[in-house]
C-alpha cells in the first residue's frame, strides 16, 4: 500500500498497464488528473473534440491490438465521448475511457457539469465503472483493461469524482482482479470441433466467412492454411477485411449489401458455410430468412449471444477464432483427402473474373483512384475510411493485404471516425503511410482535428472524394426514391484546399488520377498532414448493391 | 427486433448477480434494448454474501428467451443464469389486496374466501380490509378476480420469485 493522491494512483496504474499514449481534452473534473500528467512520461495528445479523442483512442487499439485510453471531462465532455464510445461498442475494439465527474457529494444534485454517464454508458460499453472509493483505483483500473482487452473486447468506461482524485489514500497496487460474472470462454469444445470437421470432410462446395474476430484473435495465418488446406474460398464482412490478402485466389473479397459480385454469388452456392468471427449482421446476410438456407452452417465466436441470435448454425463453437480453426485444422489433417474441386473452382473464377471486369475503370472514378492508391501504398500501409460511399468504394476496391490494414466504422457506421482513427492509427504505427479515405461530408463531421494533428506531428493523407453531395444519402434516394433529391447538396463548401492551410496543413486539389498519384505520393513524404480534394461526379453509385430487403444474390450492378 | 409474443409461454429467469447499485439498471436495461418484456422482476439478497437473486419472468418463444438469458449472462454483473422449467420449480408471489368492505356481509364473504385461499387479513377498517395472499400466480389471479365484484381498492403484488426444487441446482447457461 502507497499513500497517494487518487490521480496520482490513476496514472501509476496506467503506467502499470503500460499506456503509452492518452487521447483526451481537459476540464474542471479531470484537473487533478492533468497536473499528475504535466510530469509524467505518458504521452497525452490534445485533441479538438472528445468525440476525435476516443475516435483516436479506437484507431490507435485496431492498429496495435493494445488497449487506446481517452480522457474527457464530466457532463458535456463525457458525453461528447459517447459516439466514439458507442462505436468501439459496435466494432468490439478495446479502449478505456476515463471520465471525470462532480465531487461525490454533489452526485445526484445535478451539479454544473453533472452528467450520469456510468448510465449513460451502460448499454454501449461491457461495462463500466464510478469509482466511489480512492483506493480501489488501481484494482477499478486493471479490472478496466482486462475485461476491455479479453473475450470479444469492447470499450470500458471509468468515472472518477473530483474528489477521488485529489483525496490521499493509502492505495492497494497487488489487488488481484475479482469478477465472478466474467470468464470468457476461449478454448473450442472438442465434441463441437468434431461435429464441424465432420461436416467439413464431407464438403463440396466449402465456404468461409471470416469476420473482424480473426483479426483481433490474431488467426489470419490459421485461417489461410485452412482455407488452402479445403480449397474453400474466403469472403470478408468489412470487419474482417484484410483477415485474407485480397489477392489471394481464394478470396471473394466482402460479402453484403455492398459486396463483390464473387462473395454474394459464391456465398449462397456453399453446402457448408464456416463463419468464424462475424455475426452474420444485416449488412452482411441481406434478407436473413433466405440467407444461406441451404447450407450447413459452423459458427464460430468467442460470444456465445451471437450464436443464434441472427442465423441458426449446424454447429456452434463458442471460441476464440485462432484456437477454433486450429483446432479444426489439426484435427482435419488426421481424416482429410485433399479435393481438386475443379467444377467449384472454375465457378468461383468465373465469379471473380465478373467482378474484376467491374473493376475496370479509368478517370476520376473512385474505382480508379482506389486502385492508383492502392499501387503506391505499400502493404503494411493503414487506411482508414469515413462513412458512405468513400466507405463502400474502399471496401470494394482499395484490396488490403494484411490484417489491421484497414480500420472503418463497421457497426455504427459514423461519419467523422476515419479522420482522427488515422491520427490514432498513425500513433501506433508512425513508420507506416496511414490513408483516412473521405467523404467530403463525413470529413467535416471532425476536420477539426487536423488542429491536433499540426501540432502534435501526426502527418496522415486525407482523400476527400468530393462530389459535394452526401453521396450514400443521394445513392438511395436516386436508386429508391425516384431522384427526389432532399437535404443532400453540400454546396461546394468548404473549400478544402484552403482549409487545410487554415490549419497549417498542406491542402491539395487534383483533377486528374496522374495528379492524384502525385499527390499522394508526395503527402506520403511530408512531415505534415495532407489533404487531398479529389473532385468526382455527384451522379456516382457504388455497385455492385444489394437492394435492402432481398438476398444477396439479389446483387445490381448498375 | 421488437419481439411481439405471439405465441410462447411464460418463462422464469432466475439470476445470480453482485449485490450492488447499478446492477438491477443494468439487467433492466439489457431488456428493454433488446425488445424483451419483463413481466415481473423480483431481487434480494441470495445466500452467498455480496449476491444477490434476480427472478425475471418474461413471455416469448424459445428464441427469446434463449437470446435473453445469453445476454443476461454477458453483462459482467451477473454471476450465473439458468431457466426455471415449470415442472421442476417452486414460485411464489405474495399480493396485498385492499378490498371495500363496508357491509357485514361483504365482510364475511372476503374473510371466508381469504382463509380458503389460506391468506391472511392483515389490516381492519370500518370500511375496508388489507388480505396477504401468497401462491403461484394462477393462485393470485383467482383471489383477485374473486374479489373485484365486492369493490377492490389497491392491489399490490411482489412480482414472482422462485426457486428449483429438490437438490437439483439449476442448469447453467
Amino acid at each position: 500500500m502507497v499513500k497517494m493522491s487518487g490521480a496520482k494512483a490513476l496514472i501509476e496504474s496506467l503506467k502499470k498497464q503500460k499506456v503509452e499514449v492518452i487521447f483526451g481534452i481537459p476540464g474542471g473534473s479531470v484537473l487533478p488528473i492533468y497536473d499528475v500528467l504535466y510530469d509524467s512520461e505518458i504521452r497525452h495528445i490534445l485533441m479538438r473534440h472528445e468525440q476525435c479523442a476516443a475516435h483516436a483512442a479506437d484507431g490507435y487499439a485496431r492498429a496495435s491490438g493494445k488497449v487506446g485510453v481517452c480522457m474527457a471531462t464530466s457532463g458535456p465532455g463525457a458525453t461528447n465521448l459517447v459516439t466514439g464510445i458507442a462505436n468501439a461498442y459496435m466494432d468490439s475494439s478495446p479502449v478505456v475511457a476515463f471520465t471525470g465527474n462532480v465531487p461525490r457529494a454533489f452526485i445526484g444534485k445535478d451539479a454544473f457539469q453533472e452528467t450520469d454517464i456510468v448510465g449513460v454508458t451502460t448499454p454501449i460499453t461491457k461495462c463500466n465503472f464510478q469509482i466511489t472509493n480512492t483506493k480501489e483505483i488501481y484494482r477499478t483500473v486493471k479490472t478496466a483493461f482486462y475485461v476491455a482487452s479479453t473475450g470479444r473486447p469492447g470499450p470500458v468506461l471509468v468515472d472518477l469524482p473530483k474528489d477521488t482524485q485529489t483525496e490521499v489514500e493509502d492505495v492497494e497496487f497487488d489487488d488481484g482482479i475479482h469478477l465472478r460474472g466474467y470468464k470468457p470462454n476461449t478454448e473450442p469444445h472438442s465434441l463441437q470441433v468434431e461435429k464441424a470437421v465432420k461436416l467439413l470432410v464431407q464438403a463440396e462446395r466449402p465456404v468461409i466467412i471470416a469476420g473482424g474476430g480473426v483479426i483481433t484473435s490474431g488467426a489470419s495465418q490459421e485461417l489461410l492454411t485452412l482455407a488452402e488446406m479445403l480449397v474453400a474460398p474466403v469472403s470478408t464482412t468489412l470487419m474482417g477485411k484484410g483477415c485474407i490478402p485480397e489477392n489471394h485466389p481464394l478470396s471473394l473479397g466482402m460479402l453484403g449489401m455492398h459486396g463483390t459480385i464473387s462473395a454474394n454469388k459464391i456465398v449462397p452456392e456453399a453446402d457448408v458455410l464456416l463463419a468464424v468471427g462475424m455475426r452474420f449482421t444485416d449488412r452482411s446476410t441481406g434478407k436473413v430468412e433466405t440467407f444461406c438456407r441451404n447450407s450447413k452452417i459452423i459458427h464460430i465466436d468467442i460470444d456465445s449471444a451471437e450464436i443464434g441470435k441472427n442465423v441458426r448454425p449446424t454447429v456452434p463453437i463458442v471460441a476464440d477464432a485462432k484456437l477454433a480453426l486450429k483446432a479444426i485444422r489439426e484435427r482435419l489433417v488426421k481424416s482429410y483427402r485433399k479435393k481438386e474441386r475443379s467444377t467449384w473452382m472454375s465457378r468461383i473464377q468465373e465469379q471473380q473474373r465478373q467482378q474484376a471486369e467491374m473493376e475496370k475503370r479509368d478517370g476520376m472514378t473512385p474505382t480508379h483512384l482506389l486502385a492508383e492508391l492502392r499501387k503506391i501504398l505499400p502493404n503494411d500501409a493503414i487506411t482508414t475510411t469515413e462513412v458512405g460511399q468513400n466507405q463502400m468504394w474502399a471496401a470494394l476496391y482499395l484490396k488490403s493485404y494484411k490484417p489491421r490494414t484497414f480500420i472503418s466504422s463497421g457497426g455504427l457506421g459514423t461519419m467523422g471516425f476515419g479522420f482522427p482513427a488515422s491520427l490514432g492509427a498513425k500513433v501506433a504505427c508512425p513508420d507506416v503511410p496511414v490513408v483516412d479515405v473521405a467523404g467530403d461530408g463525413s470529413f467535416i463531421m471532425t476536420e477539426q482535428d487536423l488542429a491536433s494533428s499540426v501540432m502534435w506531428k501526426i502527418p496522415v493523407t486525407v482523400m476527400v472524394l468530393n462530389n459535394s453531395v452526401l453521396g450514400m444519402v443521394a445513392q438511395w434516394q436516386r436508386l429508391f426514391y425516384d431522384r427526389r433529391y432532399s437535404a443532400i447538396d453540400l454546396d461546394k463548401c468548404p473549400d478544402f484546399v484552403k482549409l487545410a492551410e487554415a490549419y497549417g496543413a498542406q491542402g491539395v486539389r487534383v483533377d486528374s488520377p496522374e495528379e492524384f498519384a502525385k499527390a499522394v505520393k508526395a503527402a506520403m513524404k511530408s512531415d505534415v498532414t495532407t489533404v487531398v480534394d479529389v473532385p468526382i461526379s455527384p451522379e456516382q453509385n457504388v455497385f455492385p448493391m444489394v437492394p435492402p430487403g432481398a438476398g444477396i444474390d439479389k446483387i445490381m450492378v448498375g | 427486433m421488437i419481439r411481439v409474443p405471439k405465441e410462447g409461454r411464460t418463462y422464469i429467469i432466475s439470476a445470480i448477480v453482485e449485490h450492488k447499485p447499478g446492477v438491477l439498471y443494468s439487467v433492466s436495461n439489457m431488456f428493454r434494448r433488446r425488445g424483451f418484456n419483463i413481466e415481473t422482476i423480483t431481487v434480494g439478497a441470495a445466500e452467498e454474501k455480496d449476491l444477490a437473486r434476480l427472478t425475471v419472468t418474461i413471455k416469448g418463444d424459445e428464441r427469446t428467451v434463449e437470446q435473453s438469458v445469453k445476454q443476461l449472462h454477458k453483462l459482467i454483473d451477473v454471476v450465473k443464469v439458468s431457466i426455471l422449467e415449470p415442472e421442476s420449480t417452486v414460485s411464489r408471489e405474495l399480493a396485498l389486496v385492499k378490498v371495500k368492505t363496508d357491509d357485514t356481509k361483504v365482510r364475511s364473504d372476503v374473510i371466508n374466501y381469504t382463509e380458503i385461499f389460506k391468506g391472511h387479513v392483515v389490516d381492519v377498517a370500518h370500511d375496508s380490509l388489507v388480505v396477504e395472499i401468497t401462491g403461484d400466480s394462477d393462485k393470485i389471479n383467482a383471489f383477485v378476480e374473486l374479489m373485484r365484484p365486492f369493490g377492490l381498492k389497491e392491489i399490490a403484488r411482489t412480482g414472482v420469485t422462485a426457486l428449483s426444487r429438490g437438490m437439483r441446482s439449476a442448469r447453467m447457461e
